[in-house]
């Protein structure tokens, strides 16, 4: 039978696009035949913005870059600016940024799980119950910093204030309740029919492909390929924690999701390591200028943000503010290889491979 | 005029109107004022009344189930549901209602405007004809017609035209590929329905609805539960609710055949949408639950028990919506060709053998085809399910854990 190919353009308006990606999708029928991404619709210049700010002001843009993992991206480039300046954080500050990076972390993947399984098409509910959790998350940063989604918590140095008397109490209650939360998450999810048979063997990504496209973080993981910054490449404290990385077999969409449901439980382990090991003491440096004016010089911190490598490359030319920022965001890198993955696929599979990625549309465009 | 008459909603508002001597034991107040040469117009007038009653009734037990459905999976995803506007929320969708009505109504430029604006109506109107052939009670029905089962089943299929008609009308992608899945699947989830409904004529030995609830001496739903759980799956799918909702698709279609529908045209969807679905409970309820049967001692009017399981079912398919990812298509074509078609001619042909060996059962005897049906239930679900499921499917499914990085 002959058919018709139908060129579309999904997005970037488009209830699962998260954010305002676009796709010019070309289907045979209900087969993708060809995606194209399009992106570039959120772009606010963060970059060059940041060359008129001075070292302390950039990390308000850090924060709006990938929105629902401001703490790790405050992380990002707070450590490139301790090494670009050599400033020597104080410790209690560094367990402090842990802490909050790991339960960043927890917020990420679960917004990442909740919106995947929205994609397959669940009305609302595991999405919904893994908010609720993420909500005690943003309670605990409101503690933290006063701020829940835009934190700017972090200073070159350590953090800029301590944890309150009542963060602690609420950060043990968490802990104790989180696992049995993600006991009813994965009955709910893991083995459900539906939920396999739709991701299993989908969108099958190999070790080489995902290297070779430099992809990173869970997803790197998911398709077998052990590589994660805290374990590689430690930075902070991260070398006396210790943690396991959970890694997929198949790297399909299915390995995706359950990489990220592991990491969280990984995640929990190394925050209560966090609290036996951090003392009291300063949390940032007296001797940290307000206005951080690092020697000419550049600096790349890599760090293992909840999508991937984050990394913020800095140039100074001696002055206030730097001279060059570029951003190594893990959500573009990870989304080039999205037309490789979906074709041959049908549509409902484009939406829950782009959900499975897990890419936050400010990061990609900054 | 003669058949309407069995009715006891048209005979006690007829008898009301017309000095007609043969309704006389009918009346509770005589101030009937039509002489009986005029039965035609009380006839007509008992006529419009019901419909005018129907047809609202309806569409306010749609707003109800408009505000239950919110209220009930808010209740399933630990949150409240709406509860601002009037007692318990409870006034939610008439404020919905209002604000859909004054809308702006766009028509697209590309749009087919007659079939356009046809197909919303043809959505809405046939489910309207469902509702008078429902049994509610013992003599609670508007009509009894004789071939009720048929009716039901053809007047339940016409949505499918509608959704095609919207989905190539709209001239947008999205609304063609959401019209093209419907037919595909409505069509394909229409036969497994029939066949399964075959089942219940079978024990009836009727068509007429009435009977069909007469016979369920032992519910069909425990009597034939594998014609129950076909019919079940089948009229979700029907239904176009979840995990069957590949034609709107949120996630994927942005909302199907009526992405492109605004106000109330949109809103006669909608409509349409949610009184298709308590029709197709009535209809399980006729088939599958006894009806207006209830426990016998128990001096409670059927109409209760009726609507208690009417109830019930609604909230089944509420319960199905919070809970169920959507199926690919491919797998519900598989599963409605490879799966419940097999599984209702299995269930109509153990029902036709059994009826064969003992046409006219006593009591015993009904348990014992009761026995049969469930061995035969149990084990052609296992079968189904777990041997042949992948084979039939293609889609291997294997338990899957993740890995440990080494040190």
């Amino acid at each position: 039978m002959s058919t018709e190919l139908v060129t579309m353009n999904i997005g970037p308006i488009h209830p699962s696009t998260h954010g305002v990606f676009r796709m010019r999708v070309t289907f045979d029928g209900e087969t993708i035949i060809d995606a194209e991404p399009i992106i570039g619709y959120l772009h606010r210049g963060s970059e060059k913005l940041a060359e008129e700010r001075t070292y302390t002001q950039i990390v308000t843009l850090t924060d709006r870059m990938d929105y629902t993992a401001s703490m790790t991206n405050n992380q990002a480039y707070i450590l490139s600016v301790e090494k670009l300046a050599g400033i020597k954080p104080a410790e209690r500050g560094v367990w402090l940024r842990m802490i909050a990076a790991e339960l960043q972390r927890i917020a990420a993947h679960s917004v990442a799980i909740g919106f995947l399984i929205n994609d397959l098409g669940a009305w609302h509910t595991p999405l919904l119950y893994l908010l609720r959790e993420r909500e005690k998350i943003l309670e605990l940063f409101e503690m933290m910093c006063g701020a829940r989604i835009t934190n700017s918590y972090l200073r070159p140095g350590g953090v800029f204030m301590d944890a309150p008397e009542e963060f602690w109490p609420s950060l043990n209650r968490f802990l104790d309740e989180m696992p049995e939360r993600l006991n009813d998450i994965e009955n709910l999810l893991t083995d459900n029919e539906i939920i396999v048979s739709r991701t299993q063997n989908v969108a099958v990504l190999d070790k080489e492909d995902a290297i070779n496209a430099s992809i990173t973080g869970p997803m790197l993981r998911a398709s077998g390929v052990d590589w994660d910054l805290r374990h590689r490449n430690p930075y902070d404290f991260y070398d006396k924690v210790s943690f396991r990385r959970p890694l997929g077999t198949v790297g399909d969409n299915n390995d995706r999701y359950l990489v990220r449901l592991h990491e969280i439980r990984e995640s929990l382990k190394i925050i209560e390591q966090c609290l036996d090991l951090i003392e009291p003491g300063p949390i940032k440096p007296d001797e940290v200028p307000f206005l951080v004016r690092p020697d000419e010089g550049d600096s790349y911190v890599p760090i293992e943000a909840p999508k991937g490598e984050l990394g913020f490359y800095l140039v100074s030319d001696g002055g206030i503010s730097p001279f060059r920022c570029h951003v190594r965001a893990p959500s573009l890198m990870n989304l080039t290889l999205l037309r490789d993955m979906v074709i041959g696929y049908k549509i409902a599979d484009l939406f829950v491979t782009f959900g499975s990625v897990d890419v936050n549309m400010g990061e990609v465009d900054r | 005029m003669g058949p309407a008459r069995d009715s006891f909603l048209f005979e006690i508002v007829f008898c009301h109107l017309s000095k007609d001597p043969s309704c006389d034991s009918v009346r509770f107040i005589n101030l009937s004022f039509i002489p009986v040469e005029l039965n035609w117009l009380s006839f007509s007038l008992t006529a419009f009344f019901w419909i005018f009653a129907f047809i609202n009734a309806a569409l306010i037990s749609v707003l109800m189930l408009i505000w239950g459905e919110r209220r009930l999976i808010g209740k399933f995803q630990a949150r409240l549901g709406p509860n601002r506007w009037g007692p318990l929320g409870l006034f939610t969708p008439i404020a919905d209602a209002i604000k859909v009505m004054f809308k702006e109504d766009v028509e697209p430029t590309l749009s087919d405007k007659l079939i356009y604006v046809l197909a919303p109506i043809l959505m809405v109107v046939p489910v309207f004809m469902i509702f008078p052939v429902i049994p509610y009670g013992a003599k609670s029905f508007l009509t009894n017609i004789s071939v009720g089962v048929v009716f039901v089943l053809a007047i339940t299929s016409i949505n499918s035209l509608s959704v095609l008609m919207a989905g190539w009308a709209s001239g947008n992608r999205f609304a063609i590929i959401g019209g093209i899945r419907a037919v595909a699947m409505l069509l394909s989830y229409e036969i497994p329905m029939g066949i399964s409904a075959a089942g219940v004529v079978i024990i009836a030995g009727s068509l007429s609805l009435s009977e069909v609830v007469e016979s369920q001496i032992i519910p069909n739903v425990i009597f034939q539960p594998l014609g129950f759980i076909v019919f079940l799956v089948a009229s979700t799918a029907e239904l176009n609710r979840s995990p069957f909702d590949i034609t709107e698709a949120e996630s994927e279609l942005v909302a199907g055949y009526m992405t492109d529908y605004s106000s109330m045209k949109f809103g006669l969807f909608y409509l349409g949408e949610f009184m298709a679905t308590i029709a197709s409970s009535a209809v399980i309820v006729t088939f599958y639950l006894s009806g207006w049967r209830g426990p016998s001692f128990l001096p409670i009017p059927g109409e209760f028990w009726f609507f208690a399981k009417w109830i019930g079912v609604i909230a089944i398919f509420i319960w199905f919506r919070a809970t169920f990812p959507r199926l690919r298509i491919d797998q519900i074509m598989s599963l409605a060709w490879k799966g419940l078609f097999e599984l209702s001619l299995i269930n109509i042909l153990v029902i036709a053998l059994t009826m064969a060996i003992w046409p006219d059962p006593t009591s015993n005897q009904l348990i014992i085809m009761t026995g049969i049906n469930w061995v035969v239930f149990l084990g052609s679900i296992y079968i189904f399910g777990k041997i042949l499921s992948p084979n039939l499917t293609g889609n291997k499914i294997d338990k899957r854990n993740v890995v440990y990085g080494l040190d």
